[in-house]
């Protein structure tokens, strides 16, 4: 059963794809790209974020371009899930895709500070915001998704099982 | 209970008898992918180790960084040029925006096309169901010639009456963004119908689709017609004609009324932050764009000339036109839209995305771009303090002369 836990990087609404990251750094290899996530409007982002953290985001997280190097910059960075009031269709896919848990909750966007102590279970959707004691249930992936997660994103799902 | 046209064409293309809401897994007319997102979905569909399921039916084109705009990008063409020989794949090699190459040579009603690209939900202005995935989703698609979907729910736009003059479909979408907001529509369908519907060409549908997505929808459609059956005349393969059942099951109804529509403009940094153009008035401009997947078409240059000729662009400001594809350029070309254009004091751009996402014509701190285009996000076009402006070729090609943002009724 997985379970992530890592600190809060608090955003707001709409955090569109050219702020996660901008349209003319998506031919740069990941190495080079990763370090341009966010910097729009938080340039120092992807010098302090710490493998393991995770994003909380307002509404529409990931709304835009269907670039999945948007996830994947934030993956490459240590980024291992994303909780918001809600996201965007495509990006919500592309972080399955790639194996990083997305969670809906507003309780938790409402709560959270940046900073804080999060630990969460994506088969359930429980997270809990440990210094504040406070435990919420967000959305919960069905089955085939969590499935993909739990892989480790659909490429290894579909090249090791041979399927969805 | 009827179904919706996109209820009636994924159960076609395999989902049975299935209704929105259901997930079901459905075997794809296209697949394309674009040098904005190849190498991902290289990288991606070679860790499968399969064959591609279709050489016919997997589309590569070169059009967001070209001619090469760097060398990152020479390295991801020479990836794409190379991957599309090793395999036998149509490539596009700098000869227009995907989604116009698509609809030009490929898509027909009734198909289920997917893209590495969110604007492929443009090809609903013929009546397909097209949507945007990210690169993994395309490379198991590529290897497949299939996708899991859940059926979305639509959203019923009727259009009543006829477009005033200077009001244009661009000014439509733009409403109706503004009315359902950035995430009005996320996981739904767009289906817009109506008298008002019918009355719109088909490079005004493409446009209306294309911007679904900006109000987070996974397709637009309008339900294919005599207008669509001018378009794709000349096809070998014949397409599928599907309509909506008079008693399909929508999630919402909206009323637009054409008759009583203005010019309207989406300002920074968000594209449902919509006004009437009035209101945006005056505003300076440094940068003017005509192009793009969403009004670069043959019509759109029309109008652009036909504001701009015998005029010039306000010395202090720049215009660019690009093109959607090579054959719309030749088309413009004959028709004497270019020379008009250069008389004006426009720069074309060779056909492809250009400067709708910084690929051209990048912007510095403070400057101000209106463009035809169909996004404003911080950042998008260069600078994060850059400010940008979307409305209809009309509006923009007025603005142009002005050297500030103009309501082209006045």
């Amino acid at each position: 059963m997985l379970t992530i836990k890592g600190s809060v990087w608090k955003f707001g609404d709409g955090i569109d794809t050219d702020i996660i990251i901008p349209a003319r750094y998506l031919i740069q290899p990941m190495e080079d790209m990763k370090w341009k996530a966010m910097e729009p409007i938080r340039p120092e982002f992807a010098s302090l974020v710490k493998e393991g953290d995770v994003i909380v985001g307002g509404l529409n997280f990931g709304c835009g371009s269907s670039r999945e190097q948007a996830p994947a910059v934030l993956a490459a960075l240590g980024i291992r899930a994303i909780v918001a009031v809600s996201f965007a269709r495509i990006f919500f896919r592309n972080a399955v895709n790639l194996g990083i848990p997305v969670i809906e909750c507003r309780d938790v966007y409402e709560q959270a500070n940046e900073g804080d102590t999060v630990e969460m279970h994506p088969s359930s959707g429980k997270i809990r915001l440990e210094e504040k004691g406070m435990e919420f249930t967000g959305s919960r992936l069905p089955d085939f998704l969590l499935a993909i997660i739990e892989r480790g994103g659909l490429i290894p799902r579909v090249a090791k099982d041979g399927g969805k | 209970m009827g179904k919706t046209i996109i209820e009636k064409i994924l159960n076609h293309a395999g989902g049975g008898n299935a209704s929105a809401g259901d997930i079901v897994t459905v075997g794809l007319s296209y697949l394309m992918t674009n040098d904005a997102v190849a190498e991902l979905t290289i990288q991606a569909f070679e860790k499968l180790g399969k064959p591609p399921w279709r050489k016919d039916r997997i589309v590569f084109i070169l059009d967001h960084y070209i001619p090469a705009t760097t060398e990152n990008a020479a390295r991801t063409h020479k990836l794409m040029r190379d991957f599309a020989g090793k395999h036998g794949l149509p490539i596009f090699d700098q000869q227009g925006v995907c989604h116009q190459l698509m609809l030009e040579q490929f898509v027909l009603p009734g198909d289920v096309v997917i893209g590495t690209d969110s604007h492929t939900c443009t090809y609903g202005g013929i009546g397909a169901f097209s949507t945007g995935v990210g690169s993994t989703d395309g490379a198991v698609a590529m290897a497949t010639g299939n996708i899991w979907l859940k059926i979305p729910e639509t959203i019923r736009i009727e259009l009543t009456g006829a477009l005033p003059d200077h009001v244009h479909p661009k000014d439509v979408i733009l409403k109706i963004i503004s009315d359902l907001g950035a995430d009005g529509a996320t996981y739904k369908v767009l289906q817009f119908t109506g008298s008002g519907a019918a009355g719109i060409g088909n490079a005004g549908r493409f446009t209306m689709c294309n911007m679904a997505v900006e109000a987070g929808a996974k397709a637009g459609i309008f339900e294919p017609d005599k207008v669509t059956e001018d378009f794709v005349r000349d096809r070998k393969r014949k397409g599928i004609f599907f309509q909506s059942d008079p008693d399909a099951e929508y999630c919402m109804n909206m009323t637009v009324d054409l008759d009583r529509l203005s010019p309207q403009i989406s300002c920074p940094w968000s594209v449902d932050q919509v006004v009437p153009v009035d209101e945006a008035a005056g505003i300076r401009i440094d940068q003017a764009f005509i192009g793009s997947c969403t009004n670069g078409r043959i019509e759109d240059l029309r109008v652009a000339a036909h504001t701009l000729k015998g005029k010039k662009v306000h010395p202090q400001v720049r215009l660019l036109v690009a093109p959607a594809s090579q054959s719309i350029y030749r088309q413009a070309a004959a028709e004497g839209l270019i020379e008009i254009l250069i008389d004006a004091g426009a720069v074309i751009c060779n056909p492809g995305c250009s400067a709708c996402f910084g690929g051209q014509g990048m912007l510095w701190d403070g400057e101000v771009c209106i463009g035809t285009h169909n996004r404003n996000f911080r950042g998008r076009m260069g600078h994060k303090d850059a400010r940008v402006y979307l409305a209809s070729p009309e509006t923009v090609a007025v603005s142009a002369v002005a050297g500030y943002i103009k309501n082209p009724g006045q």
